[in-house]
């Protein structure tokens, strides 16, 4: 447990959702520049295991650690980022809008507004509003906001949904640059991903 | 000062969803209206009546409003899972929920203030009672939201959560209505009303400090 170079570590986890138990005594460690791939049929409890992560749901048993400190107690929230199936976009809002809020209650990322929107290909889009969007690219827009916020941690789930083969390569692209920068991924995915010579854990829920 | 951003992103963000769902908006201002309205064409010709009963009616056509228009405080939020994104961020919790109650009484609770001195009239309030009638709703109807926003927090989960938010709620009104009902009728009858008009204030302030928190727990647990 002293090893200084795990970052996010799961212990003893378990979750019982309506007298069902969908994981127990999970364990698993991430380091930086690793990924960890939940896999598993639906139902199976990996977003369920994400809500935990993210502190949105208490784990039945266990904990989980940031840096050594159970989340609540650390800088975690500072450090991480959410996709999740909501997408978190105001529609009546313009695509600017939607980022400038989610920037200011974050902290300024790698990438400016501007950069960010040029790299998931919605540049010239700032002033729709969010509604006229197709759901690509409102996926786009969401994780367009992985980019302007500073953070080490981003957990995504299902972040392929709606998305094109484009989009798809994109993302990936993304995700292998935040680990090469030392970041960490937790996701869930249906699709293989390809993240060239990025260390991916695979936890297998059944 | 990131926390302060924060804060005026929040408030900002919501004036704009307000202004641009204004239809949704006015509901409440025109419940209020037309209650009080209808008041005078329902007794008829009784003006005596009507001025005895008029700071009444006033709070409470001004309380149905607010519990109206509560429900619009986190349920497209919710829905659309900015509020998860709300209670991710690094900032505490209750100061933004506390941003986004300011926001919904600017919307809801000001425009009832703006158009009750007419009400007023309307019903045959005496001329001289209506500051205090300003000042009670002044102070009064921010507690309605920041109250409001409790009960809203722990049903916004709840598929049909309408009926327990009233009951859950109005009981919390009560002192509310009861003080600020008393202030006004004491005023039209020009008796000094610094009590009622004090004890609104502190009902405030201990609203304005102590209701954000359990705000903001509720509203975690009803996103689990």
């Amino acid at each position: 447990m002293t090893d200084k170079s795990i970052v996010l570590a799961g212990v003893d986890l378990s979750c019982i959702r309506d007298d069902r138990v969908l994981f127990e005594e999970l364990n698993f460690t991430l380091h930086a520049g690793q990924v960890l791939l939940l896999e598993g049929k639906n139902g199976s409890g990996k977003t369920s295991l994400l809500r935990i992560l993210c502190g949105f749901r208490e784990a039945d048993a266990g904990q989980v650690l940031w840096l050594g400190e159970p989340i609540d107690d650390s800088r975690y929230y500072a450090d991480m980022a959410y996709v999740g199936h909501l997408d978190g976009i105001k529609k009546e809002l313009t695509v600017l809008e939607n980022l400038n809020v989610s920037l200011a209650l974050g902290r300024p990322g790698r990438f400016s507004i501007d950069e960010a929107l040029v790299r998931v290909h919605l540049n010239g889009y700032d002033d729709v509003p969010a509604q006229s969007l197709s759901a690509g690219q409102k996926r786009r827009l969401s994780l367009a906001r992985l980019l302007t916020t500073g953070n080490r941690l981003w957990i995504l789930d299902e972040p392929f949904t709606s998305l094109d083969r484009a989009g798809i390569a994109l993302i990936e692209s993304l995700m292998r640059e935040h680990c090469a920068d030392g970041g960490m991924i937790v996701l869930t995915s249906h699709h293989d991903i390809d993240l060239h010579d990025a260390v991916v854990q695979r936890i297998h829920l059944s | 000062m990131t926390l302060t951003r924060a804060f005026l992103a929040i408030l900002r963000r919501d004036l704009v969803l307000a202004f641009r769902r204004r239809a949704e908006m006015i509901n409440p201002l025109l419940f209020f209206v037309l209650v009080i309205t209808l008041f005078p064409l329902g007794i008829g010709a009784q003006p005596h009546l009507l001025q005895a009963i008029a700071p009444g009616v006033i709070w409470v056509a001004a309380l149905l409003a607010a519990m109206l228009s509560l429900d619009s405080l986190f349920r497209s939020d919710f829905d659309d899972g900015s509020l998860e994104q709300m209670l991710l961020s690094p900032h505490p919790a209750s100061l933004l929920v506390l941003a986004k109650v300011i926001a919904h009484w600017l919307v809801t609770g000001l425009p009832l203030l703006l158009v009750a001195p007419l009400l007023a009239v309307f019903l045959g309030l005496p001329s001289h009672a209506l500051g205090v009638l300003l000042l009670t709703l002044l102070l009064g109807t921010p507690v309605l939201s920041l109250i409001g926003a409790i009960g809203v927090a722990l049903t916004v989960g709840l598929r049909r959560g309408g009926m327990i938010l009233s009951l859950l709620v109005l009981p919390l009104y009560v002192p509310v209505l009861i003080f600020a009902g008393n202030a006004v009728q004491m005023a039209a009858g020009g008796l000094p009303v610094d009590a009622q008009i004090s004890i609104l204030l502190s009902i405030l302030l201990l609203a304005l400090v102590l209701a954000p928190w359990p705000t903001a727990a509720a509203l975690k647990m009803s996103i689990n």
